[in-house]
């Protein structure tokens, strides 16, 4: 994970009263979060296998997209390098308002085992992470556990309150 | 006084070693043992000067001079029948003496036997690419040049292939060392965002074994949740809530319930998977 | 919101199409849905056909040889998980044997016989992969879901075995560490049936379906001499009619003792390729069918009895005291194996996977050179798709069965 200073209590943290509009927004936000096609390195397997027959990973509303324009999550499942840490930040650019970011294994977390020069330390160094999945490579279930807690976080936030987004810098 | 680490060589060495230890090789036979061998080694000497040869684990190891590279892989494909160029890259021995050894590994399918051509060249020394014979070579030497900086000559396209293309320094040699050195560990950084955000960002957090002081407190213990802002000091923490898929009484709008809600003691549990 | 200021700028690739010869340039970028890693295809089209293609990989380098000299070679072995992230018991494989070989020592039957267990059901897994994948990015969107289908039972079987369904490290230097659990070799033999039954299905579904054969047949036509030069082996090569199988040919472990065909194709396009993938994976279930009664008949041991080398096991470990001390000594320094080169290749479901492991002595290895098959199959993508159409692209890509892992490792 990066060392960059977060202030948590500020991002989202106290509870805050949601009117009945919020409450709409966010039910349809959460029920229909559709993941950009995003698939890296071993931790994709498991993504794609998420979304095969036996761990229907359709069954939440979500819908993988290619483009980065329509879609609403990032799932960076796999190791990020530096070579790719560029079209990344790209791609995370592309993709409009509201995103989310889920990091999906220990590679996209802190970089994993590969502890060498190529191999960004971290995907929260580039692009501001939501969640983070532990495992090499995290099982189906975990990365469908991963989505509800996502969707549970929506669900807190506020479409008037200008919600701070977990900033880098 | 700090001990003394030798700069040519900084990949991570063994902390012990055993004085009395004298440790064995792999044997080497004689290649006119065998006599395909034995007659691929005549056939090869009329053409190409060999320096040596040994059979070293089924495999017919033959050193030549680099400037021979070419004529010697075009005579083994034409005329000995190794039909595939199985491997080709650079063992780096810039430390012990002071050169790369460059080998070819080669494969004949009629006759079930591989070869391994070697050849010994000083760091700047140019080596003839050995393409126009077989493709393979064309990547393969692109990723031996970006691995090790070992220049290729007459190769159409000699870019780096794995490392961006504006990476410094060739990160397999011995010098490099395995985290990166300063270009290599701030580069996202200083593409992405710019040199300036390098105290914003912070450096690489490279120490597997590092605890960060508010480690338990940002993680989500499975089993054991409460939401932000419930005081759990002094065991006030609940002994232990189920896995909270959703959250409490439903996702819920004008007093109905939107979403359905997920009841752990009603869900079955297969015994056998289908 | 208010987007984040870096220092990255929009580029357009094809805004100079307004040159003499006007091709237009298209960006298959390391980013696509073709499920299969990150490859990028610099294409210069003239209409809707190839002109010019210029695959660049590298964008999942995670320097896995240099890792390999900074570790010890027990502690190198899940990174070879990596690199062929579907069948990652082969790359173990492939590794395992390499050391085997370094150091002189063989496997006892038991520990061989699960190898080539774990070998076989990682072939069917991988070929299975490899079908869904490619019929997903053909449009076949529905052999996609049967397919994972079959490969989560298999995945159950290995998890039940190892304990990880993807990247499993089940397999050790000197023979593998656990033993089979109970009835597990029932429930291969019942998923053997199941999956004998679903081939044909997916082969009914796809062999003589028009628009598959449309797609497929004279699409990535590989002679046999272009295969030869660029390096071409496993399916690749059987797919151009060219009758070298590396478990037949020059064989290791098991491979002598076990019955099974090589299918090769002679039409040297995808279609022919494709039909060598649903023959292997009979191939397969036939091997795995004669492992079961071997595993009966075989002894006990599971690792090779070898104590300057391999620890001793784990009932002698915590029992007896120079056991533990070896055993010590093994995992913090590290085992010395003697000086010298090898090269081993075995056949992993993509093609040949070679390692080149250059020993000093050290329990660090001095270099270890991994020789990928995906790599030179990404390779031909030079020449291969000049000449085809843009949608030709994404059916030779998936084709060939490239996985980034072990091209870039």
């Amino acid at each position: 994970m990066a060392q960059h200073k977060v202030n948590y209590l500020q991002e989202g943290g106290a509870p805050i009263a949601l009117t009945t509009i919020d409450k709409i927004v966010n039910f349809g936000r959460s029920n229909s979060l559709w993941p950009l096609t995003y698939g890296l390195a071993c931790c994709a397997i498991e993504m794609m296998a998420t979304g095969a027959s036996r761990y229907d990973f359709d069954r939440f509303g979500t819908i993988f997209r290619a483009s980065p324009r329509q879609a609403d999550v990032l799932v960076i499942a796999g190791t990020l390098t530096k070579k790719h840490a560029e079209y990344m930040r790209r791609l995370y650019d592309q993709m409009p308002d509201p995103k989310w970011v889920i990091s999906m294994g220990s590679c996209a977390n802190t970089g994993g085992m590969f502890n060498t020069y190529a191999t960004v330390q971290g995907a929260d160094r580039i692009v501001p992470v939501d969640i983070y999945l532990p495992g090499c490579a995290p099982r189906p279930e975990t990365l469908q556990y991963a989505l509800m807690m996502l969707q549970k976080k929506i669900r807190k936030e506020s479409i008037f309150r200008s919600s701070k987004r977990k900033r880098l810098v | 006084m700090r001990k003394y680490t030798p700069k040519d060589d900084v990949q991570q060495k063994s902390y012990f070693t055993d004085r009395f230890f004298i440790t064995p090789s792999i044997p080497r036979t004689n290649p006119s043992e065998d006599e395909i061998f034995a007659n691929d080694l005549e056939n090869l000497d009329t053409s190409v000067e060999i320096l040596e040869s040994y059979v070293e684990m089924g495999h017919l190891v033959i050193y030549i001079n680099p400037e021979d590279n070419k004529k010697a892989i075009t005579y083994l494909r034409d005329n000995l029948d190794y039909d595939f160029l199985m491997e080709l890259s650079a063992i780096d021995y810039l430390a012990e003496r002071d050169g790369f050894e460059i080998f070819y590994e080669m494969l004949s399918t009629s006759k079930h036997k591989r070869i391994r051509l070697k050849c010994f060249i000083t760091e700047k020394q140019p080596l003839e690419s050995v393409e126009s014979i077989f493709k393979m070579a064309n990547w393969s030497e692109r990723e031996m040049y970006d691995m090790y900086g070992v220049k290729v000559v007459n190769h159409h396209n000699l870019k780096r292939i794995l490392m961006p293309d504006d990476w410094y320094d060739y990160p397999l040699r011995k010098t490099y060392p395995l985290h990166g050195d300063e270009t290599a560990q701030w580069y996202e950084v200083d593409k992405i965002f710019g040199k300036e955000a390098r105290d914003v960002i912070g450096p690489e957090e490279r120490d597997s074994a590092a605890v960060d002081r508010y480690d338990t407190t940002r993680f989500s213990r499975l089993g054991h949740e409460v939401d932000y802002g419930v005081d759990i000091t002094d065991g006030k923490e609940p002994e232990h809530t189920p896995l909270s898929y959703q959250e409490e009484g439903g996702v819920g709008l004008f007093g109905k319930r939107l979403v359905k809600e997920l009841t752990p003691e009603k869900s079955v549990t297969l015994d056998k998977r289908r | 919101m208010k987007q984040q200021v870096n220092r990255l700028k929009p580029f357009f690739e094809n805004i100079n199409f307004e040159r003499e010869d006007n091709t237009m340039v298209v960006n298959f970028g390391p980013q696509h849905p073709s499920a299969h890693g990150q490859l990028r295809l610099l294409l210069e089209l003239q209409g809707e056909e190839i002109v010019k293609s210029v695959p660049t990989i590298g964008y999942l380098h995670r320097g896995m040889e240099k890792m390999a000299e900074n570790m010890i070679y027990n502690e190198f072995l899940p990174t070879t998980d990596r690199m062929d992230y579907i069948a990652s018991s082969s790359n173990n494989y492939g590794f395992a044997l390499a050391v085997e070989k370094l150091l002189g020592i063989e496997a006892p039957r038991r520990a061989e016989v699960i190898r080539t267990m774990l070998l076989e059901l990682n072939r069917l897994t991988s070929h299975l992969f490899w079908l869904a994948t490619h019929a997903l990015d053909v449009g076949a969107m529905s052999v996609f879901l049967y397919a994972f289908r079959e490969r989560e039972f298999a995945m159950d079987l290995i998890e039940d075995y190892c304990g990880a369904r993807l990247t499993h490290a089940a397999v050790r230097i000197g023979g593998v560490p656990l033993d089979l659990p109970e009835n597990w070799t029932n429930e291969l033999a019942t998923y053997l049936d199941i999956l004998t039954e679903e081939i044909t299905k997916y082969e009914g579904l796809l062999t003589e379906n028009r628009i598959w054969k449309m797609r497929l047949e004279n699409v990535g036509v590989i002679p046999p001499d272009v295969a030869k030069s660029w390096g071409c082996t496993g399916v690749a090569l059987r797919g151009s009619g060219i009758k070298w199988d590396l478990r037949k040919e020059m064989p290791y472990g098991l491979y002598p003792e076990l019955d099974f065909d090589i299918p090769t194709a002679d039409t040297c396009d995808s279609y022919g390729r494709y039909k060598c993938y649903m023959q292997e994976m009979r191939e397969t279930a036939k091997i795995l069918r004669q492992l079961i009664p071997m595993y009966k008949d075989s002894g006990p041991e599971l690792m090779a009895h070898a104590p300057q080398y391999i620890s001793a096991p784990k009932e002698d470990v915590m029992t007896q005291n120079y056991s533990l001390m070896q055993h010590f000594v093994l995992v913090t320094q590290g085992m010395r194996p003697p000086r010298g080169e090898i090269y081993v290749a075995t056949e992993s479901p993509k093609g040949e996977l070679g390692f080149m492991i250059v020993s000093d002595g050290s329990p660090y290895a001095y270099k270890i050179k991994m020789r990928a098959p995906s790599f030179w199959h990404t390779a031909i993508l030079e020449e291969l798709l000049v000449g085809h159409q843009l949608a030709d692209v994404v059916t030779i890509i998936g084709n060939l069965n490239i996985v980034f892992g072990e091209i870039d490792r």
